[in-house]
């Protein structure tokens, strides 16, 4: 398969994440919606990794998975932390920093 | 037989990203999310990613989403209507994402690279194994390998802060936790408490 394919469907998979951040109210799916565009993300470095022939592209991915992981944590955590205070879990609701 | 494999990964990838914005249940996205990073998992395969793939399974499929799954437990499923609220969201939000597809794929067959028309030069045996991203991580990029584990640890510590659980407070109305009214009064104490074993 061409490079091209591996990256229209990233760039695919990139723009349907993020429509879902755009749509979604609740927290924990705008977080499932990172991890699409981040795992989009992945797959265009692995297939340019492939077609240079240069394992490089695969730590990178590597270390945006690490860097997932980390968001993913603190982002359950900062949900735990909402729920536990009895806050709504609706992003348009908490505009408490608001300008 | 590649076809058909990339196929079938892009279709199952596509078809769970899609199923992680349309199902209203959070239980369900995150079902579906697991769907998607099991396809991706196999389209890395066939890019000769095995290291990749492997912890794409172990680490995301395993583990991230087990902790996404405690969490849509935890928290229960909140029936949240997905098109709602923010007048114009519902025709404005698909035009952005259009238009960022189409621009990232104009962008992307737009470039002049020779190699996007070619499915890449004949590679040594074991590329992608765990051997060479071994060698690779410990040795050319040994000082953003410390980095992650560094990132990991904080991101680790960060979470246990924000979602350790805090005393009662004596404001709280009898012992249900406190009530929307008087959160600016209790959030206060309650940081700058928690500030101390920190």
């Amino acid at each position: 398969m061409d490079l091209t394919w591996y990256l229209v469907l990233s760039a695919l998979l990139f723009s349907i994440g993020a429509g879902g951040v755009l749509v979604r109210r609740s927290p924990l799916v705008i977080l499932l919606c990172l991890e699409i565009m981040l795992n989009s993300a992945n797959l265009a470095l692995i297939a340019f990794s492939r077609s240079l022939g240069d394992a490089d592209g695969q730590i990178f991915a590597l270390i945006v998975m690490v860097v997932a992981a980390c968001e993913v944590v603190v982002g359950l955590g900062l949900i735990v932390a909402m729920y536990r205070r009895r806050l709504p879990l609706d992003v348009d609701e908490s505009r408490g920093l608001r300008g | 037989m590649e076809q058909v494999a990339f196929f079938a990964g892009a279709i199952g990838a596509l078809g769970g990203a899609v199923a992680v914005i349309a199902l209203r249940n959070p239980f369900y996205s995150v079902l579906a999310l697991v769907v998607h990073l099991f396809s991706l998992a196999g389209l890395f395969l066939i890019l000769h990613a095995e290291f990749v793939a492997a912890a794409q399974v172990v680490v995301y499929a395993g583990g991230v989403m087990v902790l996404y799954v405690f969490v849509a437990a935890y928290v229960g499923g909140f029936g949240e209507p997905i098109w709602d609220a923010i007048p114009g969201q519902r025709l404005l939000a698909p035009l952005l994402a259009g238009a960022l597809f189409i621009e990232l794929s104009i962008a992307v067959i737009g470039t002049a690279l020779t190699s996007l028309d070619s499915a890449g030069p004949t590679i040594p045996l074991g590329f992608g194994s765990p051997e060479a991203i071994g060698e690779l991580m410990l040795e050319r990029f040994l000082i953003p390998f410390e980095a992650a584990s560094m990132l990991l640890l904080i991101a680790a510590v960060g979470a246990v802060v924000l979602a350790a659980r805090r005393p009662p407070l004596p404001s709280s109305n009898n012992g249900q936790g406190p009530s929307l009214e008087d959160e600016p009064a209790r959030l206060a104490p309650a940081t700058a408490s928690e500030r101390d074993p920190v």
